[in-house]
């Protein structure tokens, strides 16, 4: 088992100035599963790849263990990549599909029986072994794709969004599994994925990313209690954040008639380059509904209720009178999400009144987008 | 009105439709009754299309004669019919005439003219698709993904544009000879006499003279094998390159246990169209040997028999004896073309 190390690793494409992966640096403990989510061309894949081998590392070095593997041959960096589409060779059978790599290194046959045999057990694969990929389902395939990583037993595995060909249901299901495998084997895993909800559900850390630069590294509760910017804020979570930016005046940030009062040490860290502006997040379910014309309540009309049984999400925008504030959503501009007592949902096209629970806005400097350091 | 005058009215309108029709003199003529045949294929085919189409729900066998039929009668006429005809021939004599049984077959087996022939055409077979497949192969992977693969690609693929008979005379001007103590006109002897060798008869000295033949057809084929190859290479997903990469694999193991595998039924393909075009191979042996110094192959054989010596007997035994030998890798080729397209 090994740690993982990206130290200042960089890729820049050839005839490109902009670097895919920018000065990344990155340690991953030894049995850690990290995922890598951002989204797409953000340079995530480009990351894992590098660590493959299967990309140049331009500038930087990455390590694996103690060992520099940045001009190593991706065969020699004991690892085991599963690929999005799975990559199986469509000529061998699945027993020769997971055990082609061992075979290829001169393991004698009847250890590379065994350990397939052991991993097609752990993958529910014993009696498929003799079948050609073709005739598996897609959910086979993919336990196919993870059986040939297991095999090999790597100091890590890499995974390259080994979910999105599933269909739904699937995806939840083999989350879980990967998840439990990998808590189960302790290797150390890589895991790339667009998908938010898939990266706060299975990863002990996660690093997001955006346009080649590492945004920020922390635990799934990290990233949703204190995103770093306000990318994180609204690249976490579903549904998203709602996230404005106000005029800041009198200790609060005001919007239309509500005012959302800051924490002093808020106001006092406001950098003249934000204008005298602040840019807020609070997440749907920070929003209390609260009868009309409450202090500090404003004006949401209904267009949309998403019922999920144990929630339900308000869809809405913002009344004529707030006009001139800029507020979006994961939503779309201008609309504002806000969470609901299933059990009492208002009609569309109805207008309710929502305000900020106090405290559980997120601050950010409305000129970087940094979050407030306090 | 009279029954006779109306019969009479009518053979007359026939005679003299038949003679407007089947009586041409003068090219004007002749395209003219070309454009009434084509109208009336058409009109006929519209007629029947149009007939077929009336009844809401058409009878399945109906619509298949209707749409498969013409097709079905053309290769009725001209191949079904001609191929039992020289079957039928093949159990003839010379003319035609009196009923041999397989003496025509014992002869084509058993001569030692016709058994030079018969291995003349198993070496070509043997020869032509191995390596123009092989060579077509390696060039594909070599000029693969590089900067000049296109002008490397088309270089090799132009032969594939010359007619057979074409590429037989340039390739006469490269074998050409001339005497030692003369200035030589061959690309080839000339080469020689640069490398102080003495240049020589590459067409007559046998039976070397068969390879220099089936070198043409392979500088022919090898474009046509390159260019199918080249295209499934293509077809490997990059990911599965790469998952070959981190299991280990790279050149010649790349090759071996990833590309190879992946494009065996393009290979196939490749490998049994190039057989049977060499089975039928022609125009070569004619255009540079004739079929002398011991080069004839099946094809060429029957057409000197039958043309030029006039032996339909054993002429139609030769022939039916090519096409049985191109039957099984016909069989083969369809079914692995199917195989091919099941992958997609």
């Amino acid at each position: 088992m090994a740690t993982v190390t990206f130290d200042g690793a960089t890729r820049i494409y050839p005839g490109t100035e902009r670097p895919a992966v920018d000065k990344l640096n990155l340690h991953i403990e030894d049995g850690e599963f990290l995922v890598l989510v951002g989204p797409s061309g953000c340079g995530k894949s480009t990351s894992l790849r590098m660590l493959a081998g299967l990309e140049d590392v331009n500038e930087g070095r990455i390590l694996i263990g103690d060992r520099d593997v940045t001009d190593v041959q991706p065969k020699d960096r004991d690892i085991a990549m599963v690929f999005q589409n799975y990559a199986l060779y469509p000529h061998m059978s699945v027993a020769d599909n997971m055990g082609f790599a061992l075979k290829i290194a001169g393991t004698p046959k009847a250890e590379i029986r065994q350990r397939v045999e052991e991993a097609a057990k752990i993958l529910d694969l014993s009696e498929y072994l003799d079948r050609k990929p073709k005739a598996l389902s897609g959910g086979q395939r993919q336990r196919v794709a993870m059986g040939r990583a297991i095999v090999r037993q790597p100091q890590v595995f890499l995974m390259d969004e080994p979910l999105s060909n599933l269909d739904a249901k699937l995806r939840v299901q083999t989350r879980t599994q990967i998840a439990g495998l990998q808590r189960r084997l302790g290797v150390t895993t890589v895991y790339v994925t667009h998908d938010q909800t898939e990266a706060l559900t299975m990863g002990d850390r996660i690093a997001v990313l955006k346009d080649g630069l590492l945004q920020q590294v922390g635990t799934p509760r990290d990233m949703y209690d204190t995103p770093a910017n306000v990318f994180v804020a609204g690249f976490i979570g579903s549904p998203a954040m709602n996230i404005g930016t106000f005029p800041v005046a009198d200790g609060a940030a005001n919007f239309g008639k509500a005012h959302v009062n800051l924490p002093r040490d808020v106001i006092a860290n406001i950098r003249p380059e934000d204008q005298g502006q602040i840019t807020l997040g609070f997440r749907p379910e920070s929003l209390d509904i609260v009868s009309a014309g409450t202090q500090d309540s404003f004006p949401v009309v209904v267009e949309i209720v998403e019922e999920l049984g144990s929630d339900a999400f308000v869809y809405g925008s913002l009344t004529q009178d707030m006009a001139g504030t800029r507020l979006s959503s994961g939503a779309g501009e201008a609309q504002i999400i806000v969470r609901v007592d299933p059990r009492r949902v208002p009609a569309k096209g109805e207008t309710i009144w929502v305000r900020v629970r106090e405290g559980e806005q997120h601050q950010f400097h409305a000129a970087s987008g940094e979050r407030f350091d306090i | 009105m009279d029954w006779n005058y109306i019969s009479y009215y009518f053979n007359w309108l026939f005679g003299e439709i038949r003679n407007f029709l089947l009586v041409a003199n003068n090219p004007g003529q002749k395209i003219f009754l070309a454009v009434v045949v084509i109208a009336l294929f058409v009109a006929v085919m519209a007629l029947l299309l149009w007939l077929v189409d009336r009844p809401r729900n058409p009878r399945g066998w109906l619509v298949a004669s209707v749409f498969a039929g013409p097709a079905l009668l053309l290769i009725g006429f001209g191949l079904v019919y001609p191929a039992i005809r020289t079957t039928y021939s093949s159990f003839y004599d010379r003319n035609g005439q009196n009923f041999i049984g397989w003496d025509n077959y014992v002869r084509a087996i058993g001569e030692p003219e016709f058994q030079l022939v018969l291995r003349n055409t198993a070496l070509w077979v043997f020869l032509v698709p191995i390596l123009a497949t092989a060579i077509g192969l390696i060039y594909a992977v070599i000029v693969d993904r590089t900067r000049f693969e296109k002008l490397a690609k088309t270089l090799v693929f132009m032969p594939m544009a010359i007619s057979m008979v074409g590429a037989s005379i340039i390739w006469r001007f490269v074998y050409d000879y001339r005497q030692a103590s003369s200035p030589q006109t061959g690309l080839l002897n000339q080469v020689l006499v640069w490398l102080g060798i003495e240049p020589q008869q590459f067409i007559i000295q046998q039976p070397w003279n068969n390879f220099f033949l089936i070198v043409v057809m392979i500088w022919i084929q090898t474009g046509f094998a390159m260019t199918i190859l080249s295209a499934a290479i293509r077809a490997i997903p990059d990911d599965i390159v790469e998952a070959a990469r981190l299991d280990g694999l790279s050149g010649v193991g790349l090759f071996r246990h990833i590309t190879v595998p992946s494009i065996r039924p393009a290979l196939v393909v490749v490998l049994t169209t190039i057989a049977m075009a060499t089975l039928k191979v022609f125009d070569i042996v004619r255009t540079m040997t004739g079929g002398n110094f011991g080069t004839s192959v099946v094809a060429n054989e029957f057409y000197t028999q039958s043309f030029r010596y006039n032996d339909k007997g054993i002429g139609a035994t030769l022939a039916v004896i090519l096409f049985v030998l191109v039957i099984p890798l016909v069989v083969y080729n369809v079914r692995q073309m199917r195989k091919v397209e099941e992958i997609r």
